[in-house]
């Protein structure tokens, strides 16, 4: 079985309905990126594509092609691993250089430090 | 019948897609600093991968799934890079 037309209509259904979830999900990542005020902010809104889109799609991937060639077919696992892994240490590197750059540029437009947060915490419970 | 939703909504997907990479590259033109054409650039390499994962379910063939996988690869030291870049001024020290 290698024809797309052969696929059981279970098979279909799923695979159309994660492939639709994981795009819509990535369009709504995109749209936050553009609609975002502040880079702080904006920098949540792709990790939605990297995590629920690469999801979705890869998942509907190795449903298709498990069910198409009879076998499962979970090399996608090696890239949903690879997502997994490396987007966390990209934005968090790219992260601390905005906030250097930020910081030795004396913008006020930066997140407050944690210790001045703890701190107000405290006063307010005593 | 299932056949034509899956090759419809694997078109919808297509399209979702390219209009999510075609806003990732809107918002590196527009800026307006460094860090958000580089968060840009890395929404647009992820978008990419999904897209080529895509076009392979459409082809019905695995040969798209490497170029994923190269994709989500040079991305990752590409941004890696840039992002050392802005912080220390240089990549390799």
């Amino acid at each position: 079985m290698t024809d797309p037309t052969d696929l059981p209509a279970w098979a279909a259904l799923l695979a159309s309905f994660l492939v639709l979830l994981g795009a819509g999900f990535t369009l709504v990542g995109a749209i936050g990126l553009l609609r975002l005020k502040t880079f702080y902010e904006r920098m949540h809104a792709p990790t939605l594509g990297a995590t629920w889109g690469a999801g979705g799609v890869l998942l509907s991937s190795i449903v298709f092609f498990s069910v198409l060639q009879s076998r499962p077919v979970l090399h996608e696992a090696l890239i949903a691993v690879f997502v997994t892994v490396t987007t966390p240490v990209t934005l968090m590197l790219l992260a601390r250089a905005a906030l250097y750059r930020d910081r030795s540029e004396g913008s006020t437009d930066i997140p407050p430090p944690i210790g001045a947060d703890r701190g107000a915490k405290t006063d307010h419970s005593v | 019948m299932s056949a034509t939703i899956l090759s419809w909504s694997l078109l919808i997907a297509h399209i979702l897609l390219g209009s999510a990479m075609a806003i990732a590259c809107f918002r590196m033109v527009r800026g307006p600093r460094a860090q958000d054409r580089i968060v840009s650039l890395d929404a647009l390499y992820m978008n990419a991968m999904l897209f080529l994962l895509v076009f392979g379910m459409r082809t019905g063939t695995t040969l798209y799934f490497e170029a994923a996988l190269v994709i989500s690869l040079l991305g990752f030291v590409s941004t890696l890079a840039l992002a050392k870049f802005l912080m220390r001024g240089e990549i390799i020290e």
